[in-house]
């Protein structure tokens, strides 16, 4: 039964590593072909997340817990890029709703 | 047994993990493919983190995986709603079979605040019937 379930470990791997890579490859597709920015940013979110998911496959593939904290700080950075994003597109509607250039759209948001 | 579990775990993860990237291919505009992304995204990359809790075995580790995929249901909404409002107020199209529109003409011109019906208006309101969908 320990050993079974070994193996299954090792196939469910397998099979996780190309879901995510196919899930990658979509993602792609919609990082490249938009149409909005918001689209765009919407894939690079979910690119962080496909990141953190390999490396937890990664880290129990290896045994190795330390890719963990790769995987944290991986969460961080994708969490803070798409806030600055999401504040980048929400300052360029403000700019152009009033008609001005995008640094005069103030600070409260 | 544990391997059994963590296994399945995985394989549940991978199976969200794709169908969010299916998802983000192939629906329509951006508040649905932020659903996708969103919601089966964080599950997919959460139930990876999970499967290395269980299979890791040692309570460190357990703990900073655990404290990751609370991370990640903490701040996958926030960053969701963020871009969400910006998307909607950079005038990103909703599909074109969206029934309603209900943030349609709620924004002032600035797109800074939300100008609706009070809230009292809302609770009287609610008492009616749901006349909406006609």
């Amino acid at each position: 039964m320990a050993e079974f379930g070994a193996q299954f470990l090792e196939w469910s791997i397998d099979i996780a590593y190309v879901a995510i890579m196919l899930s990658f490859a979509l993602t792609v597709f919609r990082l490249l072909r938009g149409p909005t920015l918001a689209d765009r940013v919407v894939a690079l979110d979910m690119m962080a997340l496909l990141g953190i998911a390999f490396i937890g496959l990664f880290s129990i593939a290896t045994g190795e817990a330390a890719y963990l904290d790769v995987a944290i700080a991986l969460a961080l950075i994708g969490f803070l890029a798409t806030v600055a994003f999401a504040r980048y597109i929400y300052r360029g509607a403000l700019a152009e709703r009033r008609g001005t250039d995008i640094s005069d759209a103030g600070d409260d948001s | 047994m544990i391997d059994f579990i963590s296994a399945l775990i995985v394989l549940i993860g991978a199976a969200f993990t794709l169908i969010a990237g299916i998802g983000l291919f192939r629906l329509p505009d951006v508040y649905l493919r932020m659903h996708a992304a969103t919601k089966a995204g964080t599950l997919g990359a959460g139930l990876m983190l999970l499967a290395l809790a269980l299979d890791a075995q040692q309570l460190e580790v357990a703990a900073r995986a655990i404290a990751g995929i609370l991370f990640l249901l903490f701040t996958a909404p926030i960053a969701a709603h963020l871009l969400g409002r910006a998307g909607y107020l950079s005038g990103s199209p909703l599909w074109t079979k969206t029934r309603f529109d209900e943030l349609s003409d709620k924004y002032d011109a600035d797109g800074r605040k939300l100008t609706g019906t009070p809230v009292e208006d809302l609770r009287r309101d609610a008492t009616k019937p749901d006349d909406r969908a006609t």
